[in-house]
């Protein structure tokens, strides 16, 4: 099937190379660099309103980056040949540095998760019998030191830890910006901001999907949603929003205002091809309407009620990961719907479910890691203060929900 | 039984860890020619790699786009469908500067008059191909080093070491590479792109486009050979690249080209 083109494409530019994967890719990526993000604002700038979800967004950020990569193998023509890009890599290439990015902070997050849980770990080792034991046995790594001394310098650990993590986290996530914006063959990608965009929305979805899942978490349990701890990631959501869609807004100007040789064609795609992508989805759908239940949310929040607090922040947590999603479209896709004679454009991209790359195989990468989430909540106790506060009657009807 | 002494023993083992050194760090890879190497199973015994120097260069004035070069090349290579590792295209500009370009398949077929559509001032086809870079930023980006040029300036790809990222066909200015999924086809998954007919050159031939070329509007060069009447025209000649503002240095050279040709 060739495509229609209009205009004038280069014979080979009208395939389309990197699919949904590589769309799925960044996101996935973004959602780790959110995630710790949003854990380090507790482990680190000690927002103690962020309590309920310390731990479990660390270990959200975890499942995320054990996922991050299979877009990536799927996406691969020679997937037996992906680890060449560890053992033997090209210096020069922007993408050799995945291996190093990649493994150095999944390195920091697995030592932080198994310090933060180092004690709960141990005390399921010394309570349990048979192969429950000898898991929870070989998590501890033949350390029992519980002591108050030793919590204290897994404390220090930890605080150290993730505060390596935050420049490790932003340099993975400024990284996959980069492997775009060092495209100097594509002008829709090739900008210095592409990495500050690509770092900021990252940040925008990890907070967004932190918010999400908290609340979807609590109700699976039963357990109330802290209203302050809501409030604040709203603040912060609303905060990364401005700021990721202003930059996003000022690419374009800037790109239109200086009206160099690639803006005709940008503008071609941008009215063209992208008009539903980019400013339906994107700009108003994704980003206006989320800043106004923000703003409600952020500027009412003291006189709303907080069952109608978290239904706000939920729907403006949802749109902005649809934004997110469809930000990496626009650039990803949207880079490859133009040729680079800069003279045509081909057919809209619309990928099949059910091809290898499809939109299966995307939704079933999204899911992967809630799953593993479920999974990791068998071992790691994630909500284990908020189960005792709740048990101890210590969470009052003004931090709960009231559910 | 021997008895092996201490000393014979240790004499031996330094002996022996020695050659591993030596064998790592000089490598079974460079010799300094490629004069005892193959390349795509063929023996390279009178090719010497330091003799030449390869460039292209098209002479625009010449083509009739009759598309016997795209058609060459398609048979030589075994390009599959859809796809082109050269082309040919057609630039028609009207008076009033308006322009229209095309290449069906690639010029594959030739063109078809276009009839009536706009007052034309003046019309022109545009042989592509890869520009083979000195500066080749498909070269820069590959994650493995899949991708490398030979120091006969010819940009290549190891297919048996390509991991089918796609980031080298991303990073090329100019739509020379294509990476195909079909798996039917035992190229799918690895980068392809024009190798200059390099199991050509070694052999001492010219590349398929070259000689399918009715009219001479393709030529090629060596650059090491002063005796060449081509590169005696690269080098005496007004001669253009394309896109020369990214810096690739290309080294396919164009005579006539114009402006509208990216």
């Amino acid at each position: 099937m060739i495509p229609e083109v209009l205009g004038y494409a280069f014979p080979n530019d009208i395939h389309i190379t990197w699919s949904l994967m590589i769309v799925t890719y960044p996101y996935v990526t973004g959602l780790v660099a959110g995630a710790f993000i949003v854990s380090s604002l507790y482990h680190v700038f000690n927002r103690k309103e962020l309590w309920p979800i310390g731990r479990f967004s660390l270990v959200a950020s975890l499942a995320f980056m054990i996922v991050a990569t299979w877009p990536l193998l799927n996406h691969l023509g020679q997937p037996q040949r992906a680890m060449s890009i560890m053992i033997t890599p090209n210096p020069s290439s922007a993408m050799a540095g995945f291996g190093l990015a990649y493994n150095w902070y999944l390195m920091i997050l697995v030592l932080e998760v198994w310090f933060v849980f180092r004690k709960d770990i141990v005390l399921m080792a010394r309570q349990s019998r048979g192969l429950k034991r000898t898991v929870f046995a070989t998590l501890a790594l033949g350390t029992y030191d519980i002591s108050d001394a030793a919590l204290a310098k897994d404390h220090k650990i930890v605080t150290v830890l993730a505060a390596i993590g935050i420049p490790s986290a932003c340099f993975l996530h400024g990284y996959v910006g980069f492997l775009f914006g060092a495209i100097k063959a594509n002008p829709w990608w090739s900008t210095a901001l592409m990495p500050i965009i690509f770092l900021f929305s990252a940040i925008v979805s990890g907070i967004a999907a932190m918010i999400l899942m908290y609340q979807v978490a609590m109700l699976l349990k039963g357990l109330p949603i802290v209203r302050e701890t809501v409030a604040t990631m709203v603040r912060w959501l609303w905060l990364f929003m401005i700021l990721t869609v202003t930059l996003e807004l000022l690419e374009i100007i800037t790109l239109a205002y200086e009206s160099a040789e690639e803006w005709e064609i940008i503008s071609l795609l941008l009215t063209t091809r992208l008009a539903f992508s980019f400013f339906s989805v994107q700009l108003v759908f994704g980003s206006l309407i989320p800043f106004i239940l923000l703003m409600i949310t952020v500027l009412l929040g003291g006189q709303m009620k907080p069952r109608v607090q978290n239904i706000l922040a939920a729907a403006a947590s949802f749109i902005l990961l649809i934004q997110v999603f469809s930000m990496r479209w626009n650039v990803v896709i949207g880079g490859q719907l133009f040729s680079k004679s800069l003279k045509g454009l081909r057919d809209p991209f619309q990928p099949r479910f059910f091809e290898k790359e499809g939109i299966l195989a995307t939704i079933v990468i999204i899911v992967a890691p809630l799953v593993l989430l479920v999974l990791f909540e068998k071992v790691l106790p994630m909500f284990r203060s908020v189960e005792e506060a709740y048990a101890a009657g210590r969470l009052t009807e003004d931090e709960s929900t009231g559910a | 039984m021997n008895n092996v002494s201490r000393r014979d023993f240790l004499r031996k083992a330094a002996l022996v860890s020695g050659g591993c050194v030596t064998f790592l760090v000089l490598g079974p890879g460079e010799k300094g020619s490629a004069s005892t190497g193959t390349i795509g199973g063929v023996p390279l015994e009178d090719y010497n790699w330091n003799e030449h120097r390869w460039a292209y260069l098209v002479d625009t004035t010449r083509c009739i786009g009759c598309g016997m070069c795209v058609k060459g090349c398609k048979e030589e290579n075994l390009v599959p469908d859809g796809y082109v590792r050269t082309w040919v295209e057609r630039y028609e500009i009207g008076e009033e500067g308006e322009g229209e370009v095309d290449s069906p398949d690639g010029a594959l077929y030739g063109f078809q008059e276009n009839v009536g559509h706009m007052k034309v001032a003046k019309s022109f086809f545009v042989p592509k191909i890869c520009n083979h870079c000195e500066k080749p930023p498909c070269v820069q980006v590959c994650p493995v080093g899949a991708t490398y040029r030979t120091r006969d300036g010819v940009v290549l790809v190891d297919s048996n070491y390509c991991v089918g990222c796609g980031y080298c066909v991303q990073a090329c200015p100019y739509g020379a590479r294509f990476i195909t999924h079909d798996r039917s086809l035992s190229i799918a998954g690895i980068a392809q792109k024009c190798t200059l007919c390099y199991h050509r050159l070694v052999k001492g031939r010219t590349t398929a486009c070259v000689e399918a070329c009715p009219v001479g509007a393709r030529q090629l060069a060596d650059m090491r050979d002063t005796f060449d009447p081509v590169r005696k025209r690269i080098l005496t000649e007004r001669v253009g690249v394309l896109q020369p503002e990214l810096l690739t240095e290309p080294q396919c050279f164009y005579i006539a080209l114009d402006k509208e040709v990216r």
